[in-house]
């Protein structure tokens, strides 16, 4: 999608503008994202719209092109660093203006395990998607998890691991909630490159998510099913 | 022999089927181990074929992979042995073999069967933050770590990737001084500081010794 032509991003319509900043995140072009952010804003645009029109839809684009094998890690890195960059602006905002929130989330890498790239993108796209994320960091023991959802008001827990002799940890995270008599008030996603679906069932996991992308549709349909029952 | 390069590609491709013989199915990235420890310890009764190393980047294409291999040799020799760990399967290579009836190395990894499973279990929690490389990845360590990454073209991505390690463990397999410089090169390259450790072949041994 790049362009060999200089662009002055503050010519364009707000439409051409918009879909420059889908073609800027899917480059990986953080300073552009910047720049077209603070534009959007200073034409008067809600910090929600220029999240969810800009830079959630650039990186929806992103994700299926990712899970079709067309990008690889590195590109989603360099456009995840882009929507950042974005973020960083537009996060103070948000709060400001009111902006829907989904539910509250905490996350972390399991004991053992210091992987974080996964963890990280999954963090930035429930932030994109409206979620409150409290992210715990890598190498968490079962303290850290009960301790912060005890302490906090989460809808729901996210694990990731990324080898194959941390992922058991994530059981031993359920477990213990298990017998806390705290499991059921959760939903609890589990992700990271070995871990299938029937592991995630065999953990007692609510749900397996492969990838950022369907982190988020999961997290969206069980906020949405919480919120049916509680209208019922 | 065959080069790195081909290893990483194509593998190894054994045509000759032995019924009294035993068929090793291994990860490209150990040929040349299970070659030399072939001809240490004079294993005539052994087979060699490999999968393209490059598997290694994409653990979901494993299973399947030997599968297919399983199937396609198992009319043709007495017994197939896996020469593959869990390798970032989740289990899934295990419950195949199980189901095949073949036998597999164990351990999650290399770097945890040539450091010696029990040692590598008992150390893991000191080393949760070591990169590990082997005499292979030091080799073809562009080929597998940098470029896949991105690093060539985009090296201020080193921190997403290594920003978390803190020491690179070259765990290597021979005594070569050539290895060794590259993995001190390397160590520079990812910021890390390097332990070289001899681990010789570690329980790779063991392992086909019983195959």
């Amino acid at each position: 999608m790049s362009d060999e032509q200089d662009i002055i991003l503050a010519d364009l319509s707000d439409e051409e503008l918009t879909l420059q900043m889908h073609d800027d995140l899917y480059d990986g072009m953080k300073e552009e994202i910047e720049e077209s952010v603070n534009i959007l804003l200073g034409r008067g645009w809600m910090p929600y719209d220029v999240l969810t029109k800009a830079l959630v839809e650039g990186m929806r684009i992103v994700g299926i092109d990712f899970r079709d094998g067309i990008l690889f890690v590195p590109e989603v890195l360099l456009a995840a660093n882009a929507m950042k960059g974005g973020m960083a602006i537009l996060k103070p905002l948000l709060a400001e203006t009111g902006a829907p929130r989904l539910g509250n989330m905490l996350i972390g890498t399991v004991k053992g395990d210091i992987h974080d790239i996964g963890k990280n993108l999954v963090t930035m796209m429930m932030e994109g998607a409206g979620f409150e994320v409290k992210d715990l960091g890598i190498n968490n023991p079962v303290e850290n998890y009960v301790q912060e959802l005890e302490d906090g008001e989460y809808d729901i827990l996210g694990m990731s691991a990324l080898l194959t002799t941390t992922m058991p940890y994530m059981k031993v995270v359920i477990d213990t909630m298990v017998e806390k008599g705290m499991r059921d008030d959760y939903v609890v996603l589990v992700g990271g490159a070995p871990l299938n679906e029937e592991f995630g069932k065999a953990i007692g996991a609510d749900a397996y998510c492969r990838d950022a992308a369907v982190a988020v549709e999961t997290a969206k349909e069980f906020m949405a099913k919480k919120h049916n029952q509680l209208s019922m | 022999m065959h080069s790195d390069d081909y290893l990483t590609d194509i593998g190894i491709v054994n045509s000759m089927p032995k019924i009294d013989k035993v068929l090793i199915i291994a990860c490209g990235a150990l040929a040349r181990e299970i070659i030399d420890l072939i001809k240490i310890n004079n294993w005539h009764h052994m087979d060699l074929t490999c999968l393209p190393a490059k598997y290694h980047l994409y653990p979901e294409k494993i299973t399947t992979a030997v599968e297919l291999a399983v199937k396609k040799h198992i009319s043709n020799y007495k017994n197939i042995f896996i020469a593959y760990a869990d390798c970032g399967t989740g289990g899934l290579l295990e419950k195949k073999c199980n189901e095949l009836g073949v036998k597999m190395i164990k351990g999650p990894h290399c770097y945890s069967f040539f450091e010696g499973n029990d040692k590598f279990t008992q150390n893991a929690e000191d080393e949760i933050s070591a990169f590990y490389l082997t005499d292979f990845l030091v080799n073809q360590f562009d080929a597998f770590v940098w470029k896949p990454m991105g690093l060539d073209k985009h090296p201020e991505l080193i921190d997403v990737y290594f920003g978390n390690y803190t020491k690179l463990v070259y765990q290597a397999q021979t005594k070569n001084n050539q290895l060794e410089q590259k993995a001190y090169e390397i160590s520079k390259k990812m910021n890390l500081p390097l332990e070289r450790r001899y681990t010789g072949y570690g329980d790779l041994e063991t392992a086909l010794s019983l195959a």
